[in-house]
């Protein structure tokens, strides 16, 4: 795959009814335990990627030093259209991503059995076999480009949670969220019936060696005081971690979905710190997912930023093995391609940023600490005695024991109560017969294939492999709406796809979204008004406020603004002039080390001026004193003449002018001086000549006998550059 | 009892836990959680759902669209509790089809009388 195309959505879908996942099974990153790069070492990272796109400091001063965190990095991506996240998710890939989930649409987990083909979601994309397999197809590719295994996720969960197992075990999805107390808490899933089903959901998640994410960290989220449920996280972790463990998945795919409970304002670490603690050391044989905070997420991304480097935090000074990252747009919209990008480099960041924190702190032994944690392991196992003594789990939730707004062992009577005989699906158990029968792989429970003379553990052996063994057996289901469709979609947006028209995107192919931001000298309510205003002046359609900041009650607001900008731009009719090639540091350090330059420079005229010339000479502002070139700085208003002869008289190579001011064309008169003393005196063709100014460009310097010119915006790696490739070009002649 | 309230009582509460080393409150937690969870796997080792029928038929080479109703006829048969992949199996076997073939046959409707008298659902 050359990276520089775009992927083909119509190529992705093209006999996708043959495709199979090149593998199966999750893929934990490579700790690498002394990782050298780019003259560092790092001691709590993986394998590096064979491409990728580091943080932006890491572009501009550090030539693309992209080291991997060890845990794997987590990014959520579903905006209803699978075809456009696929795009997203290669975005993702390559800001070091490996672990993409995909949320499913509002009210799957309701439907009774299978969604097919691949109609459009809200909040989430419709799960079906068609969109998870050209997924998965996509990321085969991608894996391959970004050199790193990545792993799919999506849930098993809901009333149809087997078929749903059975489907992602075959199309090689590597990761999923299975938890029935989710169903009956949140879904209001017969209780019965979802823990029938979620040990035949485990039981096929462990053939496949799915990795399973539990789904404790919606308590969090729902609870009226987030950190006063931190004893039932345990509860709710620990029931399902060993049911998992006891239907036989491997503990090491068993995964906590855990989230520090508080935010700032509230003294977070007091908090999260002992309870991260108090978990692990009571899961200690369990994967740590580390989910970021939700709950107290507001529309300011800058905040969400800090309270999810704040989470990122506590995974290393406890532990995460997949960290979970939230978009920092997440509590205002369905997130944009941008937000999972910053989401991954803000994990990135703070992970690499804390690179072997532990080998220098450790957990203190006395006080607070080890205290806190103690009394939330107690409150607890408290907890279990309880739910016993109530007669067992379904008696605890009927008389609603979970998600109580109390930290136990107080109760408020606020909890969310389901009855065992009650919600979706109830009544739908059937006791299996002396003979029941399946004669399928990864079939949990009783099954009497003995009666046929076969052990169950081979109970497919009956009809000579099921699709786990056989998956040409598998019936793929195409398309079953007519108008909903992945065709439909792409048809509509054809004449923006790899076309030379544009449309700015947020997250759809030509949505035309955009957002802008503004502060306005008003108090807020005033504020918003004026700001969707301004936003049919810049001809933003359905213009909406998405974020609103008071800066003071009276002296502003800050506004962010989106709307949809519906002009197509052709790229076909731009003129875009040629990007000029610069040096790298090392070829720069290497060519001055073999070929040491001297250069004479100033500003010339009657013209006082020097922050431009400093900047291009300075090695504090990557000026090419940078690079060992020996520079000999005349100041300013320097006489024409004076600069040739010092170059005479230092026996320097090139000389630098700057002229900024330009009234009377003194800047070309200048230019033009230069060359004609320099030829005057016999030294033209030994030196190299540069002008610099606001008004230079370098077709009007070298028409004025320059050998380079350059304008606003010029750094020293440009002239460095120049220099280089005038010397070479006259060496060459 | 849902509307239950209770004041802190914590530290009363945990009288008995005082003296558990770090060590032994964890095996208590895990402890506690496996007498918690053991009558729920019983109740999944005993019992079958559509959803669980379902997912035994796709295994059997049966799309979703063919599961769902296969499911429904067994449910108004009363052969659940005989597994509806079995159901296919045994007429598979008692009519000489491939397992695809006997699942499309009991789809038009045939065959669920014998299935019934070779399980034992009369």
């Amino acid at each position: 795959m050359d990276y520089n195309k775009k992927l083909d959505i119509h190529e992705l879908l093209k006999d996708l009814e043959n495709y199979r996942p090149k593998r199966r099974g999750w893929h934990w990153r490579e700790k690498v335990d002394h990782l050298e790069m780019g003259g560092h070492i790092y001691l709590d990272c993986s394998k590096p990627l064979t491409n990728s796109i580091g943080i932006p400091s890491a572009i501009s001063y550090f030539e693309n030093l992209d080291p991997q965190p060890m845990e794997s990095i987590t990014t959520e991506i579903a905006s209803g259209r699978f075809e456009d996240d696929i795009r997203r998710m290669r975005m993702a890939a390559w800001h070091g991503a490996d672990h993409i989930m995909v949320i499913r649409t509002a009210g799957q987990s309701h439907y009774d059995g299978r969604i097919e083909g691949t109609p459009q979601g809200i909040g989430g994309v419709p799960i079906s076999r068609k969109q998870v397999r050209a997924q998965r197809k996509a990321l085969d590719i991608i894996e391959e480009e970004v050199g790193r295994p990545i792993n799919y996720h999506s849930y098993v969960s809901g009333v149809a949670g087997p078929d749903i197992a059975v489907m992602f075990a075959e199309e090689g999805v590597n990761g999923a969220h299975q938890d029935p107390q989710y169903n009956v808490l949140y879904r209001n899933i017969n209780m019965v019936r979802t823990f029938i089903d979620a040990a035949e959901s485990k039981k096929v998640m462990a053939w496949a060696d799915i990795n399973q994410i539990d789904g404790a960290h919606n308590a969090n989220a729902t609870a009226r005081d987030a950190w006063k449920v931190m004893p039932e996280l345990m509860v709710q972790h620990g029931i399902n971690s060993l049911f998992s463990a006891k239907v036989g998945m491997k503990k090491e795919n068993i995964s906590l979905s855990t989230v520090p409970p508080t935010a700032s304002p509230i003294p977070t670490l007091r908090y999260d710190l002992p309870y991260a603690v108090a978990l692990r050391e009571f899961f200690s044989e369990y994967k740590m997912r580390a989910q970021m905070n939700t709950k107290y997420i507001t529309s300011s991304s800058r905040e969400a930023t800090v309270t999810h480097v704040l989470n990122l935090l506590i995974s290393r000074l406890t532990r995460a093995d997949i960290q979970s990252t939230i978009t920092p747009d997440e509590g205002r919209n369905v997130p944009w391609h941008i937000n999972n990008i910053e989401a991954c480099d803000t994990a990135k960041q703070t992970l690499v940023g804390l690179d072997g924190l532990m080998t220098m702190l450790e957990m203190k032994t006395e006080g607070y600490l080890p205290e806190k944690v103690r009394e939330l392991q107690e409150r607890s196992v408290l907890y279990l005695e309880e739910i016993l003594e109530k007669g067992g789990y379904f008696e605890a939730v009927e008389q609603g024991w979970f998600v109580d707004s109390g930290m136990f062992p107080e109760r408020n009577g606020d909890g969310i109560s389901r009855a065992i005989d009650g919600g979706i699906g109830a009544g739908a158990v059937f006791k299996r017969e002396e003979n029941y029968m399946a004669p399928v792989t990864a079939h949990y429970g009783y099954n009497n294939t003995k009666q046929y003379g076969v052990d169950p553990e081979r109970a497919s052996d009956l009809i000579g492999g099921c699709t786990f063994e056989k998956p040409e057996m598998i019936q793929f289901v195409d398309e079953l709406d007519p108008e909903d469709n992945v065709n439909k979609r792409l048809a509509e947006k054809e004449d923006v796809r790899d076309t030379a028209k544009v449309l700015p995107e947020v997250e759809w192919l030509g949505d035309g979204i955009v957002s802008v931001e503004m502060m306005l000298p008003l108090p807020k309510e005033v504020a918003k008004y004026a700001a969707l205003e301004f936003g049919k002046y810049m001809n933003l359609e359905d213009p909406e406020v998405i974020h609103l900041e008071v800066m003071h009650p009276a002296e502003g607001t800050r506004i962010m603004l989106k709307g949809h900008l519906n002009k197509v731009v052709d790229t076909s009719e731009l003129d875009i002039p040629e990007e000029p090639t610069i040096f790298t540091d090392e070829e720069l350090w290497e060519e001055f080390g073999k070929q040491p330059l001297r250069v004479v420079a100033g500003t010339v005229g009657e013209d006082e001026h020097s922050v431009g010339m400093r900047e291009i000479i300075d090695i504090k502002h990557g000026g090419i004193e940078k690079w060992g070139v020996d520079v000999h700085y005349l100041g300013t208003s320097v006489p024409v003449e004076k600069m040739i002869d010092a170059a005479i008289e230092t026996n320097a190579q090139a000389v630098l002018i700057s002229t900024i001011i330009s009234h009377d064309d003194i800047h070309y008169r200048n230019m033009r001086k230069l060359n004609d003393i320099a030829v005057e005196k016999g030294v033209r063709d030994k030196l190299i000549l540069i002008a610099g100014g606001t008004q230079v460009t370098p077709e009007i310097a070298v028409s004025n006998g320059m050998d380079g010119g350059f304008g606003r915006g010029t750094k020293g790696a440009h002239v460095a550059t120049k220099i280089v490739e005038v010397r070479r070009s006259r060496e060459n002649a | 009892m849902k509307g239950f309230r209770r004041e802190d009582d914590y530290l009363e509460r945990r009288k008995h836990l005082e003296g558990l080393s770090n060590e032994e409150l964890k095996e208590r937690f895990w402890g506690k959680v496996e007498e918690i969870i053991d009558p729920l796997l019983a109740l999944a080792y005993e019992n079958t759902t559509p959803s669980i029928e379902r997912s035994v038929l796709l295994r059997m080479g049966f799309s979703s669209l063919e599961a769902a109703p296969l499911v429904e006829m067994a449910i108004d048969q009363g052969l659940m509790g005989y597994g509806v992949g079995h159901v296919v199996y045994v007429v598979s076997k008692e009519k000489g089809l491939s397992v695809r073939e006997a699942g499309l046959a009991l789809l038009e409707g045939e065959h669920w009388q014998e299935a019934k008298k070779i399980l034992g659902g009369e």
